[in-house]
């Protein structure tokens, strides 16, 4: 039971800080980024290859993880900063869908659809498995609060008030003589890095990656857990992948209370559930448990909205 | 031929785009609703080809009018981009309820296979022909809609200036209903004609889904003869990435197509909105 609670928070840190990388992307900047598979992909498949054919140690892996996905990060800002949030949903999706395939069909890589087993876990043999699941915790827990504490830092920063002018409007950012590309290929940057440390840790405490581990179902959870969380509040993306743990916990004794159905129909109604929650979170409570303090209106504005004049409130504070 | 199959549904993401103006991530489930709708009539029911297609059309039809009016119509005031990701949880939902029903088998059609013909040093599938010519049709149709019919014509109305639609008294939820209906319908018709050629499974729809998008964009979004331009070109440049590029990788060429257009070209071939 204990290791199956420490392998429950493994995860959950692990989304805690896919959330938190995407908190700096669209809940600071206001960009939506559906790529996070992608990016969580890079980080995997980096870390593993790097530890396990090159014998890197595992810290210098995930620091080389960080820094493969932050750099795809980059360039993928650098073409698409300038769309808008629709054209940056596709595309982002597109690049995490992409990265999916290159995984999948570049089998001197990546071995394939098998995907890639036996990655070094740290002190995996050494550990009986009870004490490297509380390890892995431990460790994972402690660069959730690192990432954690850091970014609610960035948070309060200059750089992070100027994001947040960005997401309100984007063209009094620029006329108050921001450079609005610049900042926001930075902060995509930040979070695709954060996104590959989450794929670095996971692949290191599960010990295995595959390509059919990396679809838009974790991008989805991702956004749910930020959604549930509150977005544009670093408490709120480590709150959420703590709610989201237990909601896919809760659907997995389904299968008890329904045993008519079988292991695929309850997989696929614990996969729907998570849709039906976010819909609905989407619906009740857009502004998730804890909604970020300063938010002065709808992140979403669309153009109708911004050119409607002197909405009360709505100021450039800070920018 | 691809490219012809490939414009069905890439139209209705366009249809849907243009008038209710949020990305409908659902299209990639709504094919695949689409195909087993076809699949049922066609196996279960004994139906050729054609009226099958048209269950597939109706069925998508319905199920993406229904599915939008509870899940993502309330979220619309939120906007575009709230609508959007509820749509991506949609499609998921929608995956997941066809794999409850029918399991994760793929499935195939009750249809006779065909020899290739050859000549001239090419090969050419009678199948493809058809699903092109099927595809055509559907094409054709809507065209003649959005043309001659009133109910089209107030469709476009609204796509192009909803204030002034409005105005005019045109009733903006019910064209965004039969948008909707016509939008996911030919979605699900393109599901069916893809499943044609590929097979029938809960992920029949989000295999293609980056070749539709790559269509809509490249023509631009909003735009239905863009849409057709676009899945002509993202047809014509799957199949000459066969060259240099192992199959598998097809899909990939429309995201580099989508990432070429938006660098030079942000609003498509023949879009006007962009960034």
């Amino acid at each position: 039971m204990t290791a199956y609670l420490a392998s429950l928070l493994v995860f959950a840190g692990i989304n805690a800080l896919l959330a938190l990388g995407l908190n700096v992307v669209w809940g600071l900047g206001g960009m939506i980024n559906l790529g996070l598979a992608g990016f969580f992909a890079l980080g995997a498949y980096a870390s593993a290859l790097l530890s396990l054919r090159l014998g890197w140690p595992m810290p210098l892996a995930g620091l080389a993880a960080v820094a493969v996905a932050a750099a795809a990060g980059t360039v993928l800002a650098a073409v698409t900063a300038r769309l808008k949030g629709d054209y940056l949903a596709l595309v982002t999706l597109g690049f995490a869908q992409v990265m999916q395939l290159v995984a999948a069909n570049e089998r001197w890589l990546t071995n394939g659809t098998d995907g890639i087993s036996g990655v070094p876990g740290p002190w995996r043999s050494a550990l009986s498995p009870m004490q490297f699941d509380l390890l892995c915790m431990a460790l994972c827990w402690g660069l959730v609060v690192v990432c954690w504490a850091g970014l609610a830092r960035l948070g309060s920063s200059p750089f992070a008030r100027v994001l947040r002018a960005i997401r309100e409007d984007e063209m009094v950012a620029e006329v108050a003589g921001k450079p609005v590309l610049w900042f926001k290929i930075r902060a995509f940057a930040l979070g695709a890095g954060v996104s590959g440390l989450a794929g670095s840790v996971y692949v290191h405490f599960n010990g295995y990656v595959a390509p059919d581990s990396l679809d838009v179902l974790l991008t989805l959870n991702v956004v749910l857990a930020l959604t549930l969380g509150g977005t544009g509040r670093m408490a709120g993306a480590v709150v959420g992948a703590l709610l989201l743990e237990a909601l896919t916990e809760g659907t997995r004794f389904m299968g008890g209370v329904l045993p008519a159905l079988s292991p695929v129909q309850v997989a696929s109604l614990r996969e729907a559930v998570i849709g039906v929650v976010l819909i609905l979170v989407l619906r009740l409570r857009p502004q998730g448990v804890l909604p970020e303090t300063s938010r002065i209106l709808d992140l979403e504005a669309d153009d109708d909205e911004r050119s409607r004049i002197a909405v009360p409130g709505r100021t450039l504070r800070g920018a | 031929m691809e490219g012809a199959v490939l414009a069905v549904p890439a139209i209705g993401f366009n249809a849907v785009y243009a008038v209710l103006r949020f990305a409908n991530f659902a299209v990639a489930s709504i094919a695949t609703v689409g195909a087993f709708a076809g699949w049922v009539a066609n196996t279960a029911l004994g139906w050729p080809v054609a009226p099958s297609l048209l269950a597939a059309f109706v069925v998508a039809g319905v199920v993406g009018v229904v599915t939008d009016e509870v899940a993502l119509r309330p979220l619309r005031p939120s906007g575009a981009l709230t609508t959007a990701i509820a749509s991506v949880a949609l499609a998921i939902i929608l995956e997941n309820a066809i794999r409850f029903g029918f399991g994760n088998d793929p499935r195939g059609y009750d249809v006779a296979v065909y020899r290739d013909w050859r000549g001239f040093g090419l090969h050419v599938g009678p199948q493809q022909v058809r699903d092109a010519g099927a595809a055509m049709v559907a094409m054709a149709a809507l065209f003649g809609f959005l043309a001659f019919t009133r109910a089209g014509k107030t469709m476009r109305a609204v796509a192009d200036n909803p204030m002034l639609a409005s105005l005019k008294g045109i009733d903006a939820v019910r064209i965004a209903q039969i948008a909707s209906f016509i939008g996911l319908g030919l979605t699900g018709f393109g599901g069916m004609l893809i499943a044609l050629d590929t097979q029938v499974d809960p992920l029949t729809g989000f295999r293609v889904l980056l070749s539709v998008f790559a269509a809509a964009v490249l023509g631009g979004l909003g735009s239905i003869p863009g849409a057709v331009a676009g899945a002509f070109l993202i047809g014509i440049g799957q199949e000459m990435s066969l060259l240099v590029l192992p199959a598998t990788y097809r899909g990939a060429v429309g995201f580099l197509a989508i990432l070429l257009m938006l660098s030079f070209r942000p609003t498509g071939l023949l879009g006007q909105r962009a960034s």
